[in-house]
C-alpha cells in the first residue's frame, strides 16, 4: 500500500499511526504540501481531483478520505479495529468517523491558519473547535463513568484514531486542552498503546518522574 | 550612529513563493506589504513607502531603517554541489528572540528531538567555546560536539556531530554541522526569523546541504519535522519575552551560547521581544 504523505498532516498521521499500531508497513510518498503546494499540481490532481492528502493506493484501489483509508487498513489487517461486534458499536464508529471531520475543519483549520498562514476566520474556527472538543469531552466522560476510555468500544477502534490527532493538536491552533480532563486521559491511553508513534506536537509518553517536593528554602526567601 | 533593530535586514517572503497577489504581513509590529512589480521584481512597502529590498538565500529581505550594509554573507553556501532547500515559513506564538535562542540550544536535542537529533542517555553537552567577535559583530560558538541518532536526512545511524553556531543578526542564526556524506565539509542550516510582534514571529528555515540521495521534498520534510517539534515547546515558554537580565534562571555550562546571545542583544539594545526586568 502506498500512502501519499505529509509529515505535518494530522490526517496522514492517522494512517501512519494505525499502520504502526497494526504492525504493518506502508510505502510512503512524501508530498510537498508546504511550501510547494504539490497537492494542487496537475500530477497530484490526476491522482486525487480534490487535491487533498492523504491518498492511499493499493493496486487499482485509490482512497482519498482518511476515514475510508482507516477502514480499509483495519479491514485488511485487523478487523477487530473496525468495531463491528454489534450494530450499535458499528454505528458508533461510523458516527465518530463523521464527527472527526468537524474536528478537521475546525481545529485543523485553526492550526493551518496559525501555523502555515492559511486564510480563515480564526475566531469562528476556534469557537467551532471548542464546541467539538466539549462534545468529545462529554462523550469520553460518559464512557469513563462506565469504566471505559475509548470512544466506541472497550478497546481502541478506528474511531479513536480518526479523532485523536486533531484533538491532540488543537493547541497548535490556539485552542487549549486544559479544560478537558477526559480528553487528556483518553489521549494518554492512546499514547500508551503498543506500537504508538509520534508526530511533531504529539509526544510519546515519558516515564513519570518522582514529585519534585517542596520548594527549597532559598527560593522561598527570595520571593518573600 | 548606533545600529538599532530597525536597521537590520529581515526575511519577509520566499522569492519563489511570491504571487501577483500581495502578501500582507508585519515587521517589528509595523504593517508591510510584499508584492511583485510589473517586471516581476519583489517590492516591499510600509504605509505606501517603498522599503529597501534584497533577494538572498531564496528569500526577500527588507528593513525599516537604514542598513549598515547588505544582507550578511554565508560563503560556504556558494560552494558548488550544495542543494539549496527552501523549507517555507512557520508561524510561532513566541518572541522572535526566543525562536533564535532555542535554535542555539544544544541541550534540548535528546528531549525535544528524541531519537533524531539526540537520545537519552546521551544528554551531556561537552564544553565548547563561545565568543562575541567584535570585528564582525557576531556571536559564535565553536567545537560543539553532540551524539545524534539521525543527524540529517542523509545520516546512516548514530554519529557524534560537530557544530558551529553563528548569530549574524538579532533574529538570524546560521549553524554549521558535520556533513554525513562528506566528512570535511559543513552542512549549512539557517534559521531566519521575521519578527512580527514582540511575542509572535514567522520562521523561515533555509539549508545548503550536500546530499545526493534525498529528494527535495524529503529534505524539506525532515527540517519541518524538526522545527515543528520545537514549535510546541516555544509556544509554552515563560515568560513570553526573553529576559536579558539574570534573575531566577540558573544557567549551566551548556547555556554559555544563550548567555552570550542575550549579552550581545542587551549590549546593542536589541530588545524587541526581550524584557529587561529580571525574570
Amino acid at each position: 500500500m502506498i500512502l501519499y504523505d505529509y509529515v505535518l498532516s494530522p490526517s496522514c498521521y492517522k494512517v501512519r499511526l494505525l499502520a504502526s499500531l497494526l504492525g504493518t508497513g506502508l510505502d510512503l510518498r512524501p508530498v510537498d504540501f508546504h511550501p510547494g503546494a504539490e497537492h494542487h499540481g496537475p500530477e497530484f490532481r490526476a491522482l486525487n481531483p480534490a487535491g487533498t492528502i492523504p491518498v492511499l493506493t493499493d493496486a487499482r484501489l485509490v482512497l482519498t478520505e482518511s476515514g475510508a483509508i482507516l477502514t480499509y487498513l483495519a479491514a485488511v489487517k485487523a478487523p477487530e479495529w473496525l468495531g463491528h461486534d454489534d450494530p450499535a458499536m458499528q454505528a458508533r464508529v461510523a458516527n465518530w468517523l463523521a464527527f472527526s471531520q468537524r474536528l478537521t475543519a475546525s481545529a485543523g483549520g485553526a492550526r493551518l491558519h496559525d501555523m502555515l498562514g492559511f486564510s480563515g476566520d480564526i475566531d469562528t474556527l476556534r469557537a467551532q473547535a471548542t464546541d467539538a472538543l466539549r462534545e468529545l469531552e462529554a462523550a469520553i466522560h460518559a464512557r469513563r463513568r462506565r469504566g471505559g476510555i475509548f470512544l466506541a468500544a472497550d478497546r481502541p477502534t478506528i474511531a479513536d484514531i480518526a479523532c485523536f490527532p486533531y484533538a491532540a493538536l488543537a493547541p497548535d491552533g490556539g485552542v487549549s486542552l486544559d479544560p478537558y480532563p477526559s480528553i487528556r486521559l483518553w489521549m494518554r491511553a492512546i499514547r500508551a498503546l503498543p506500537g504508538f508513534i509520534e508526530m511533531p506536537g504529539i509526544h510519546r509518553l515519558h516515564e513519570q518522574m518522582p514529585e519534585p517536593g517542596p520548594m527549597p528554602d532559598v527560593v522561598r526567601k527570595e520571593s518573600a | 550612529m548606533s545600529v538599532t533593530m530597525q536597521d537590520h535586514w529581515y526575511p519577509v517572503a520566499l522569492a519563489s513563493g511570491l504571487r501577483r497577489s500581495a502578501r500582507d504581513t508585519l515587521l517589528l509590529g509595523r504593517a508591510i506589504r510584499v508584492a511583485l512589480d510589473d517586471g516581476g521584481a519583489p517590492v516591499v512597502t510600509a504605509e505606501g513607502r517603498a522599503l529597501p529590498v534584497q533577494v538572498k538565500f531564496g528569500h526577500v529581505w527588507t528593513t525599516l531603517g537604514v542598513p549598515a550594509g547588505d544582507v550578511f554573507d554565508i560563503p560556504e553556501a556558494d560552494q558548488p554541489g550544495r542543494r539549496l532547500v527552501e523549507v517555507g515559513s512557520v508561524k510561532v506564538r513566541c518572541s522572535p528572540l526566543r525562536a533564535v535562542e532555542n535554535f542555539l540550544d544544544i541541550a534540548h536535542f535528546p528531549f525535544v528531538h528524541t531519537d533524531v537529533l539526540g537520545s537519552e542517555p546521551h544528554t551531556e553537552v561537552e564544553r565548547y567555546e563561545v565568543e562575541i567577535r567584535d570585528d564582525v559583530d557576531e556571536v559564535w560558538a565553536t567545537k560543539v560536539k553532540f551524539f545524534q541518532p539521525q543527524a540529517a536526512r542523509s545520516a546512516q545511524g548514530g554519529i557524534t556531530t560537530e557544530y558551529m553556531y553563528r548569530v549574524p543578526g538579532p533574529t538570524c542564526s546560521v549553524l554549521y554541522k558535520t556533513c554525513p556524506p562528506r566528512p570535511g565539509e559543513w552542512d549549512v542550516i539557517t534559521l531566519f526569523v521575521q519578527p512580527l510582534t514582540e511575542t509572535t514571529c514567522e520562521v523561515w528555515p533555509w539549508m545548503a546541504l550536500f546530499d545526493d540521495d534525498s529528494t527535495m521534498t524529503e529534505m524539506i520534510h525532515f527540517q519541518q519535522l524538526i522545527f515543528l517539534q520545537d514549535r510546541s515547546i516555544l509556544e509554552n515558554q515563560l515568560p513570553a519575552l526573553l529576559p536579558l537580565d539574570p534573575g531566577r534562571e540558573i544557567p549551566t555550562r551548556a547555556d554559555m551560547l544563550s548567555i552570550a546571545y542575550r549579552r550581545w542583544l542587551k549590549r546593542h539594545g536589541y530588545t524587541f521581544g526581550a524584557q529587561l526586568v529580571a525574570a
